[in-house]
C-alpha cells in the first residue's frame, strides 16, 4: 500500500540515498582491498629484505612473568644499542589470536614466539621466513628440536630453549612409605609398585596431567608415537602403542595413578604441590610454581623409567619465529643471532628457568642447575610434538578421548585418531 | 486519458491521505491545500535526516557490514588467514566448507554437531529459565508493599553488570570437586560431583538412576545406529554436568537485566484496568493472567529474543571456563569457530560455521515472533485495511462516474 506521503521525487532522491550508501560500502571494500594488504608480497627465495640502514622492528612474545618480559626487554635493548636498531618487546595476551590477526592485517610482528603447535599451519600458509641456514653453528642446537621446526625439508626457525618431561617426588612420602635412593622407578614395573606403595588414604601414587602430552611419553619409551614427523605419516594404531596406553590405563584402573582433573587439579604440578598426590610427570615449568605457590613441599626430580624400548620423554619447545611479510628480515635474524647465543641464553635461564637450546650451553647449566640433570638429560633421547598440518583439530579430539582413558578402550581412541589425522593430513 | 489520468492518480493520493486520517491521527485536509510548501519543507528535514544518521550508518558499515561481507566470502573461499582474502591468491571454492559441516562424514562435521547438540540443551534450558526467573523476581519487586525495593533491585541487577569473565573464574572456583558448593552438599548427605570434569549427560544420569539405561553399558539399540556423525545416545545425551554449571552462571547473570525489562513494563502496566477487573472479582491470579501478562507480551518478545540470541553464541564462559571440555561437551558454535580459526588455521570453515549459526538465529528468532504475534492487533489492521479497500473502490466508482 502506497503510503499517502511518499511522492515519485521523494522516491527518486530515496535511491539516490541509497545508491550513495552502496557507493560509499563498496569505496570502503574496495579501500580494504587496496590498501596496505596487497602490496609487494615478499618472495623468500630471494633472501632477507631489509639490508641496509636503521630497522624498527617489532617484537612479540608470550611471557611467563615479568621476570621473562624484563630479560627479554633487556637482551634486545642490549642488541639495539650494539647494532643501532630499534626493537619494540610486545607481550601477547593471547599468542595465536594476535598472531593470526597481524598475518590477516599484513603487518605481522617482524619477530616472535612461535610455538611448535602452530608452527606447521603457519609455516604451510607462507607465512613464515626459513632463516635456519643464516644462524651461526646451527649444527649445535639439539637435533630433535631441530627436526620438530623443520617441515618437507625446509628447516625455518631456530629454538630459543626447550623443555623436557621427568618424574617428580615428594620427598617426605618418599621417605614416609619407606622408600630410598635405591628404589627410584627404572622401568615401567617399578613405577607401578612405587606408585602403589606411596598411594595413602589421601594421596595417590602418581598424578598425570591431561591429553596426550603426558601419556605420550609412555608411547615413546615403547618405541611409538602418534606421528612420525620425518615422512608425515600417521602412526597411531600400531600395537606398541595400543600396550603403551593400557600399561596407562592399567596404572589408573589400579587406584595408584590419576589424572590431575580427578584431583581437583588443574594440571599435574597443582595436584604435586598441594600433596594430592606423591609423584607427578611435568616439565620444567613446575619448578617455578613449586617456589612461588607451595614453597614448603620438598622434591627430587628423576628420569623417567625406561620402557621396554628404553628411555623417553617429550620435549616442549619454542623458536623464533620471523614472518616472511617482515622488511627487516636481515636484522631479525641478526637479533636471533644475538639472542640465541650459549651466553645470553644461560642469562634466560638464570632469569626464568628455561634450558638452553644449544649443546654448547649444556655443561655450564648443568654446572649451574645440577639438580636439572634430570630435565636437560631429555634433550638428547626427548620426542618433539607432532608437526604435521592440518592436524590440530584431530589433536584436540585425542586430547578429549584420552580424559577418559581410564574407561576407554585404547584400540578405539588409537583407531579414531589414526583415522581424524589422515584424513586431515591428506 | 492521459490528461484526465494525471488527475486522477492526484485526487486518489489526496482521497486516500484523508481516508487514512482517523486511524494514523495525523494528515487531515492539510496535504491538498499546502502540498507545494509541505514538498519543501520536506526536502529541508530529508536532507538533515541523513545527517542525523550517516555516522552511524557508516560505523554500521565499516563495523558490520563489510565484516559480515568479508566473512561471507571467506566461507566460501580457500582463504589461509595470510593477507587479504580479496588477493588473488585467494581462490573460490563454493560451497566446499559448508559441505564439510554436513555432508562428510569426518570430525569437522563430529566436532559442529557436537557442539550444535550442546547449544540446543543450554538454550532448552537457559532461556526458559531467565524468563520465568526474571518475571518472578520483577512482580516481586513490583509489590508496593515490599521494603527495601531498591536494595533488592541492585542486588538481582548486580550480575548483570559484573565481568562475565570474572564471574566465570569465581565460578570455577565454587565449583571445584572441594569447592565451596561441594562443601555445602556435602552438609546435606550429599556427594558431590566433580563438575567441570564430568561429561556425564543429565538426561543419562536421569535415565539411569530411573533405570531405563545403564550409562555404563548404553543401550546398542542407540548407540549403534545414528545420524550425522553421532549417535542417538550422544544426540540424546543431555547437557553435561559441566554444562549444567555454566548453564546456572548464564541464567544467574541475565535475569537481572530481563527483571529490569519486566519491572519497567509492569510499572506500566494500567491501574484503573486492574481495579476494573477487581471490581469484577477477580482475583490475584486471574488479574495477573488476564490482565498484567497479556500487557507483557511485547516485553516477552524481546527477552526471549534477546534471549535467543545471546544463548546461541555463548561463548566467553566456555572460553575461560573449560574451553570446550570435558569431552567436547561443553563446546558451542561460537567457540569451535574460535578454535577452527586460530589454532586450526581452517578460516573458510569457521567463517561457514559462523553463517549457519546465523541462519539457526535468524530461523528460531523468526519462528518466535510468529508465535508471538499479536493475533488482535492483526485482525485489526486487516479489517481496517479491508475497509480502507471497500471505500477506495467505491470512490474510484465514483470518480469514474464523475469523469
Amino acid at each position: 500500500m502506497t503510503s499517502p506521503r511518499r511522492t515519485p521525487a521523494r522516491t527518486a532522491r530515496r535511491r539516490a540515498g541509497l545508491a550513495a550508501l552502496a557507493l560509499a560500502s563498496a569505496t570502503v571494500l574496495a579501500a580494504c582491498g587496496g590498501g596496505g594488504f596487497e602490496e609487494d608480497s615478499t618472495d623468500t627465495a630471494d633472501g632477507p629484505t631489509g639490508g641496509e640502514g636503521k630497522a624498527s622492528l617489532q617484537m612479540l612474545i608470550a611471557s611467563s612473568g615479568d621476570a621473562e618480559t624484563k630479560a627479554v626487554e633487556d637482551a634486545a635493548a642490549a642488541w639495539a644499542e650494539e647494532s643501532g636498531n630499534e626493537v619494540k618487546v610486545v607481550v601477547a595476551q593471547d599468542m595465536a589470536q594476535q598472531l593470526s590477526q597481524g598475518f590477516a592485517g599484513g603487518n605481522p610482528p617482524d619477530i616472535f614466539y612461535l610455538d611448535a603447535s602452530l608452527f606447521p599451519d603457519y609455516a604451510v600458509n607462507e607465512n613464515l621466513y626459513a632463516y635456519a641456514d643464516q644462524v651461526d653453528d646451527v649444527d649445535d642446537f639439539y637435533q630433535p628440536l631441530r627436526d620438530t621446526f623443520t617441515l618437507d625439508g625446509t628447516e625455518y626457525c631456530v629454538p630459543k630453549d626447550f623443555s623436557t618431561l621427568a618424574l617428580q617426588i615428594n620427598t617426605k612420602s618418599w621417605e614416609a612409605a619407606g622408600l630410598t635412593e635405591d628404589d627410584l622407578p627404572t622401568t615401567w614395573d617399578e613405577l607401578a609398585d612405587v606408585a602403589g606403595k606411596l598411594t595413602t588414604g589421601d594421596q595417590v601414587g602418581l598424578a598425570l596431567g591431561p591429553g596426550r602430552d603426558r601419556v605420550g611419553a609412555f608411547l615413546v619409551e615403547n618405541g611409538g608415537f602418534w606421528a612420525d614427523s620425518e615422512s608425515g605419516e600417521i602412526t597411531a594404531d600400531t600395537p606398541e602403542n595400543a600396550e603403551a596406553l593400557q600399561y596407562a590405563q592399567d596404572l589408573l584402573k589400579s587406584g595408584d595413578a590419576a589424572f590431575s582433573a580427578d584431583l581437583d587439579s588443574g594440571w599435574g604440578g597443582e595436584a604435586f604441590g598441594t600433596e594430592r598426590a606423591a609423584m607427578t610427570i611435568e616439565g620444567n615449568w613446575i619448578k617455578g610454581a613449586m617456589e612461588n605457590d607451595y614453597p614448603d613441599v620438598d622434591y627430587t626430580v628423576a628420569e623417567l623409567p625406561e620402557g621396554p624400548a628404553g628411555k623417553g620423554t617429550l620435549q616442549f619447545t619454542q623458536c623464533w619465529g620471523i614472518s616472511a611479510e617482515s622488511k627487516n628480515q636481515s636484522a631479525a635474524v641478526d637479533l636471533v643471532n644475538f639472542l640465541t647465543t650459549p651466553e645470553q641464553q644461560l642469562e634466560f635461564a638464570d632469569a626464568f628457568g628455561v634450558m638452553p637450546s644449544r649443546q654448547a650451553a649444556q655443561q655450564d647449566y648443568v654446572d649451574s642447575y645440577p639438580e636439572d640433570a634430570a630435565f636437560i638429560a631429555g634433550g638428547e633421547y626427548g620426542q618433539g610434538p607432532v608437526n604435521l598440518p592440518g592436524v590440530g583439530p584431530a589433536l584436540a579430539d585425542l586430547d578429549s578421548q584420552l580424559e577418559s582413558l581410564k574407561s576407554a578402550n585404547v584400540e578405539d581412541v588409537l583407531g579414531s585418531f589414526q583415522k581424524n589425522a589422515e584424513a586431515a593430513v591428506e | 486519458m492521459t490528461p484526465d489520468g494525471r488527475t486522477a492518480t492526484g485526487s486518489v493520493l489526496a482521497t486516500s491521505s484523508v481516508s487514512s486520517a482517523p486511524t494514523t491521527g495525523r494528515g487531515g485536509p492539510g496535504p491538498r491545500r499546502t502540498g507545494t510548501g509541505r514538498r519543501r519543507l520536506g526536502e529541508s528535514t530529508n536532507l538533515s535526516g541523513w545527517l542525523f544518521v550517516a555516522p552511524t550508518l557508516v560505523v554500521l558499515g565499516l563495523f558490520l557490514l563489510v565484516p559480515i561481507l568479508m566473512a561471507l566470502w571467506v566461507s566460501v573461499s580457500d582463504w589461509t588467514g595470510k593477507g587479504n582474502p580479496f588477493s588473488g591468491d585467494t581462490g573460490f571454492v563454493g560451497l566446499d566448507n559448508y559441505k564439510v559441516l554436513f555432508t562428510e562424514d569426518a570430525l569437522t562435521r563430529q566436532d559442529f554437531m557436537t557442539s550444535l547438540r550442546n547449544n540446543f540443551y543450554f538454550v532448552l534450558l537457559v532461556v526458559p529459565a531467565q524468563t520465568v526467573l526474571a518475571l518472578f523476581l520483577a512482580v516481586v519487586l513490583n509489590q508496593s508493599l515490599l521494603k527495601a525495593r531498591g536494595f533488592f533491585r541492585s542486588a538481582f541487577y548486580f550480575p548483570s553488570v559484573t565481568s562475565s569473565v570474572a564471574i566465570s573464574l569465581t565460578f570455577l572456583f565454587l565449583f571445584t570437586g572441594s569447592g565451596a558448593v561441594n562443601s555445602l552438599l556435602g552438609f546435606v548427605g550429599i556427594d558431590g560431583p566433580n563438575w567441570f570434569s564430568d561429561a556425564r549427560g543429565l538426561i543419562h544420569i536421569v535415565g539411569d538412576k530411573l533405570g531405563v539405561w545403564s550409562i555404563d553399558s548404553p543401550p546398542a539399540a542407540l548407540t549403534d545406529s545414528g545420524v550425522l556423525s553421532l549417535s542417538w545416545w550422544d544426540w540424546l545425551s543431555g547437557p553435561s554436568v559441566a554444562l549444567c554449571v555454566i548453564i546456572m552462571l548464564v541464567v544467574w547473570t541475565t535475569t537481572g537485566t530481563f527483571m529490569l525489562m519486566f519491572l519497567a513494563a509492569l510499572q506500566d502496566v494500567p491501574q484503573d484496568v486492574v481495579e476494573a477487573s477487581r471490581i469484577d472479582g477477580a482475583n490475584r491470579w486471574n488479574t495477573f493472567r488476564a490482565v498484567t501478562l497479556p500487557h507483557l507480551r511485547p516485553t516477552m518478545l524481546l527477552v526471549i529474543t534477546l534471549g535467543l540470541i545471546g544463548t546461541w553464541q555463548v561463548f566467553d564462559q566456555v572460553f575461560v571456563m573449560t574451553t570446550g571440555g570435558p569431552s567436547k561437551t561443553t563446546s558451542t558454535p561460537a567457540y569451535l569457530q574460535y578454535f577452527y580459526a586460530f589454532e586450526g588455521q581452517e578460516w573458510g570453515v569457521a567463517a561457514a560455521m559462523a553463517f549457519v549459526l546465523f541462519l539457526i538465529i535468524f530461523v528460531l528468532t523468526g519462528l518466535q515472533r510468529f508465535l508471538f504475534r499479536d493475533k488482535d492487533a492483526i485482525a485489526e489492521k486487516r479489517a481496517v485495511r479491508a475497509r480502507n479497500r471497500r471505500r477506495r473502490k467505491a470512490l474510484a466508482a465514483e470518480g469514474g462516474e464523475v469523469r
